[in-house]
């Protein structure tokens, strides 16, 4: 049986872009998953035009969630938030590759979580995103 | 692969089960009158059903007199064959098949798979004799509370409780120390007492102390740990001397580290202080012969799913004369005497802290799981663990980056396992060893406190139960170093 755990996902475990933080992040937001111990903090900072100018993110879990979080953050490097706000699940898992379990798949989008959670309280968040953040 | 090396060893008192095909042809009615209210050993492959019985009677008339417990007890711990092959036949669940390999199930220290005789009996519960317990006047009514009542005999036979009225049923060993900690820590527990844990404790053992110290202002006090995840005795000793504890509860078995604690000696010498007991029995009870008795242990706690049985019901162990000075942790019906608009009075234990209409069929269940691990005998499934415990040790011990957490000696630990490799985290080790069949839990365990002390976030943890092999064993290892190549280590 193939392995999810690709060259791609292990390589962004063992080497993750954008790890670290930002001296001045106008978004920010972190969260854990409590089954896993999972942990992913998010940090973007914005130019005039509200692009992602700069991203990071920090952490500590599972080869899932560190890859899939560095992987997000080169996906969202020079978009605008609103960009960013329309990244869904489908994108981050056709990052990672490969089957998911339901539970692994918490991890996976652990990291997904974090930076709509960070976006919506920076544009103000509404209704409807409180129902998209608990489907994630 | 089959097993006979205990079958020499098997002493005069045995004979009831030189083998099970010996102990099958002895008819069930027969096989009780030798020894009564015991468990009967089967042919472990289901041919002819015992008739539909009701000894529940029989066990309160012949059972608690002291003697006849005792020899139960006996029956029960002692050696007697097994065959791990006939075992396995016994759970329906091992014919799995899981991403195209054969189910290889190493996580009992969560959950044990449940045999057919349990499986059996919740269904026949239903389908012949469900009722409520202790108050239907009419047959099914009485067969239903005969089986109720029989079963907390097993159980109270089992532990070589003195009687069952210290045998209390909850939801498991969680809700037995809640109990403890609600009804009996808060009329005992004052402010500025002590209470004494250990750091390898599961949260269960930990956060109902949190909130009655909490709420009564206590204090707890931590035992701490060895390296090679043995208790600190000295703690232990400054602890209790340290004047004001009111209370000693610690695990049996660490869920993580497979350490069997000297609880004997500890109880020893909490008592000469003056000092209850509790023990978190709910990784030892399925394991190993367990007398608290012999132990002198206060309360005892455990659950009836990690022990064959099925899930929502446990046990928790009181001595009688702390139960009888316990207020009810519950109020509501089957727990009265006589209710008033004012003020009511309670039954006696153990129905005072039974409220309400119990797990009727988990109790069932648990009586026929306490049967089958009976017939297995206690000690067998000690030994059988034993040696799946030091083939493992030996074989994942070889494995490149491997790291084994607790006592380096596997004859001092009970059947868990718990390990990291290399970078790999453990949900990661979990997902691919999924791959090939293989459950193992992964994670904190219930013990975060543990994990920190082990400087970890989480672990890998193998357990074994009756029913594992060294083959399985064997594929654990072959697993991990196929784990080990995709993540070049």
């Amino acid at each position: 049986m193939s392995s999810i755990y690709s060259e791609i996902i292990l390589d962004y475990y063992r080497y993750p872009r954008n790890k670290g933080s930002l001296p001045h992040p106008q978004i920010q937001a972190r969260d854990s998953n409590p089954l896993c111990g999972d942990i992913v903090e998010m940090q973007l900072e914005l130019d005039e035009k509200n692009t992602v100018k700069d991203v990071k993110f920090n952490g500590q879990g599972c080869a899932i969630s560190q890859a899939s979080a560095s992987m997000l953050t080169e996906l969202v490097k020079g978009k605008t938030v609103d960009d960013v706000r329309k990244i869904s699940k489908e994108d981050v898992l056709s990052l990672i590759g490969g089957q998911l379990t339901a539970v692994r798949l918490k991890c996976a989008l652990l990291s997904l979580k974090v930076l709509k959670t960070g976006v919506y309280n920076y544009i103000g968040s509404t209704e409807s995103t409180n129902e998209e953040l608990s489907s994630l | 692969m089959s097993r006979q090396r205990w079958a020499a060893a098997s002493n005069s008192t045995s004979q009831k089960a030189t083998s099970p095909a010996a102990a099958a042809t002895a008819s069930y009615p027969k096989a009780r009158n030798k020894l009564p209210g015991l468990a009967v050993p089967k042919n472990t492959t289901p041919t002819t059903k015992p008739p539909l019985t009701f000894p529940g009677q029989l066990a309160q008339s012949t059972v608690r007199g002291y003697a006849t417990q005792k020899q139960a007890t006996a029956y029960i711990h002692e050696k007697k064959p097994f065959d791990v092959e006939r075992v396995r036949h016994d759970f329906p669940i091992l014919k799995r098949v899981i991403n195209g390999k054969p189910l290889a199930y190493l996580d009992s220290a969560a959950t044990t798979q449940k045999p057919r005789d349990v499986i059996d009996e919740l269904t026949r519960f239903y389908n012949e004799y469900n009722a409520n317990v202790h108050r239907g006047v009419y047959k099914i009514s009485e067969e239903a509370t005969a089986a109720y009542e029989e079963a907390r005999a097993k159980i109270a036979r089992l532990i070589n409780a003195n009687s069952p009225n210290e045998i209390i049923f909850v939801r498991g060993t969680t809700e037995a120390i809640n109990l403890v900690a609600q009804s009996w820590g808060r009329t005992n527990v004052g402010l500025g007492d002590g209470i004494i844990l250990t750091e390898m404790e599961h949260h269960s053992n930990i956060v109902p102390w949190q909130l009655l110290a909490k709420e009564r202002g206590a204090h707890l006090k931590y035992v701490g740990i060895t390296d090679d995840g043995h208790l600190v005795h000295e703690d232990f000793r400054q602890h209790l001397e340290s004047g004001s504890i009111k209370l000693v509860t610690m695990t049996h078995v660490s869920n993580v580290l497979g350490t069997i604690n000297p609880v004997r000696e500890y109880i020893r010498e909490a008592h000469k202080q003056g000092c209850p007991v509790l023990v978190d029995a709910a990784q030892s009870v399925p394991h190993m012969p367990v007398d608290v008795q012999d132990l002198d242990c206060d309360f005892l706690a455990f659950s009836g799913h990690k022990m064959c049985g099925p899930t929502g019901i446990g046990i928790l162990y009181a001595k009688k004369s702390i139960l009888q000075a316990m207020p009810p942790y519950h109020g509501g019906g089957e727990m009265i005497r006589e209710v008033h608009l004012y003020e009511s009075a309670w039954k006696d234990p153990p129905y005072k802290f039974e409220a309400g209409t119990t797990n009727i069929a988990g109790a069932i269940g648990l009586g026929k799981a306490v049967d089958y691990v009976s017939g297995l005998g206690l000690r067998n499934i000690q030994e059988h663990e034993q040696e799946l415990t030091e083939y493992a040790h030996d074989r994942l011990g070889k494995v490149k980056g491997i790291r084994i957490y607790g006592p380096e000696n596997p004859r001092t630990k009970s059947g868990v396992i718990s390990f990291n490799m290399g970078d790999v985290h453990a949900h990661d080790m979990a997902t691919l060893l999924d791959e090939d069949g293989i459950a193992v839990r992964s994670g904190h365990h219930c013990a975060q406190p543990l994990m920190e002390r082990l400087g970890v976030s989480s672990t890998t943890r193998a357990s074994v139960y009756v029913y594992n092999t060294e083959d399985e064993i064997d594929r654990l290892t072959q697993s991990l170093e196929r784990a080990g190549r995709i993540f070049k280590l």
